[in-house]
């Protein structure tokens, strides 16, 4: 369950900008994630609900932005698109896979008051 | 509680200090929340100088920012009757991007005093507190070494490394599964490791959590004993991809098992195609001298 350190990172970090950029409220939260973030999005949902209660963001609506899953395989030298850390390249079956994009877990964007 | 960086909520607690008050520590970081905060700022000022005429300077609020107002915790007034005040705020910022700043301190720390941290992961059982006490024992003459251990409960593990006679801190998570970077910052207030030493971090058994931690460590290292599936490294991927380092503990009881040493680092290989692979027995003491040799070739 650490998706419930990771939903008391984004309220610190909400925090922080409330003070910075002047709002008192967050009415919806925008979040990117890639499937080999490590993050479970149901845990996720569930940890925002629970951790965002009685603070600036009760109540907020959580977007959540699935990111794609790429890797630079060796063997044919070129871009493909995966799922998983182990999965095969889906054109040549290779393991030669070097992950070049889906472990992003950010907060992009807020609507705020 | 620091109200800085949160520090004090939940139940963590390590050893000899109060978590909260550590303030040393968070001065630090301040300094980077600062500077953080002023690259963010060019988003709002239009906003905020738009309704300076009306709203009284909040006197102490003066010294972070010039522009700065107190709105207040109730709903914001709205200049125009009916007009809602809802906008959009671009953060584009890491979620993990705090303990990846306390990471980074520790990891230059670490640098700076030619520290090793290694950081040891595993299930619960895989055998890691006895690989611990057994390379302490046989390593502890030639360098100083220290321990954290990470536990949810109890000292039951830093009290055994004690007794090897190297300095342990136990930290106890609570409810947390996974030790943090900014633990390990409070943690080497109190242990302060020697120059030049070797400091193993025992992470909470957990295959899952610690892999999303950096803690500023120079490696991961993920124990897996040859009792546990060899499919494991397919099933908890993130840990040995982040991983530079898997043992294969308990091999004395290979002859007992199924377990098919090259199909599990096949797989091992399959989510990390670099990891290295080191195979022994904490328990019978065959292959623990390739361990100690990976060990000093990076103190060096």
């Amino acid at each position: 369950m650490h998706e419930m350190s990771i939903c008391e990172g984004i309220l610190q970090v909400m925090e922080e900008q409330a003070a910075a950029q002047q709002f008192s409220r967050v009415k919806s939260v925008w979040l990117e994630i890639g499937p080999l973030a490590g993050v479970e999005l149901e845990a996720l949902r569930f940890g925002f609900d629970v951790v965002t209660s009685h603070s600036l963001a009760e109540g907020a609506r959580l977007e959540i932005i699935e990111l794609p899953g790429t890797a630079w395989c060796l063997e044919c030298s070129k871009s493909v698109p995966i799922r998983q850390r182990f999965d095969a390249c889906p054109e040549c079956g290779s393991f030669q896979l070097q992950i070049t994009g889906g472990d992003e877990l950010r907060i992009k964007e807020l609507e705020v008051d | 509680m620091c109200t800085v960086c949160g520090c004090g909520e939940g139940e963590t607690r390590i050893e000899g200090q109060d978590v909260g008050h550590a303030h040393d520590h968070h001065h630090h970081h301040h300094g980077e929340h600062a500077h953080h905060h002023d690259h963010e700022h060019g988003h709002t000022h239009g906003h905020d100088h738009d309704h300076e005429h009306s709203h009284a300077h909040d006197g102490h609020h003066s010294h972070s920012h010039g522009h700065h107002h107190d709105y207040g915790q109730g709903p914001a007034h709205a200049h125009a009757p009916g007009m809602s005040q809802s906008r959009m705020v671009q953060i584009e910022q890491d979620i993990l991007g705090k303990n990846n700043q306390y990471a980074s301190a520790n990891r230059q720390l670490f640098q700076e005093r030619q520290i090793l941290a290694l950081n040891l992961v595993s299930s619960p059982g895989s055998g890691k507190t006895t690989l611990l006490t057994r390379s302490i024992d046989d390593l502890k003459t030639e360098l100083p070494i220290s321990v954290i251990e990470g536990d949810q409960q109890t000292a039951n593990d830093a009290d055994r490394i004690r007794e090897t006679g190297v300095p342990a801190l136990q930290i106890n998570t609570g409810k947390g599964c996974h030790l943090d970077a900014h633990m390990i910052g409070h943690a080497m207030e109190s242990l302060r490791p020697a120059d030049s030493s070797l400091l193993f971090i025992e992470n909470v058994g957990n295959l899952v959590c610690p892999a999303a931690f950096d803690l500023g460590e120079a490696h991961k290292v993920a124990i897996l004993s040859v009792t546990e599936g060899e499919d494991k490294p397919l099933k908890y991927p993130d840990m040995f991809h982040a991983a530079d380092l898997m043992i294969l503990n308990k091999t004395d009881l290979l002859p007992y098992l199924d377990f098919d040493v090259e199909k599990c680092i096949g797989f091992a290989r399959r989510v990390n195609p670099d990891i290295e692979v080191l195979q022994l027995s904490a328990k019978s003491g065959e292959g623990m001298e390739a361990w100690y040799a990976w060990i000093r070739s990076r103190m060096a």
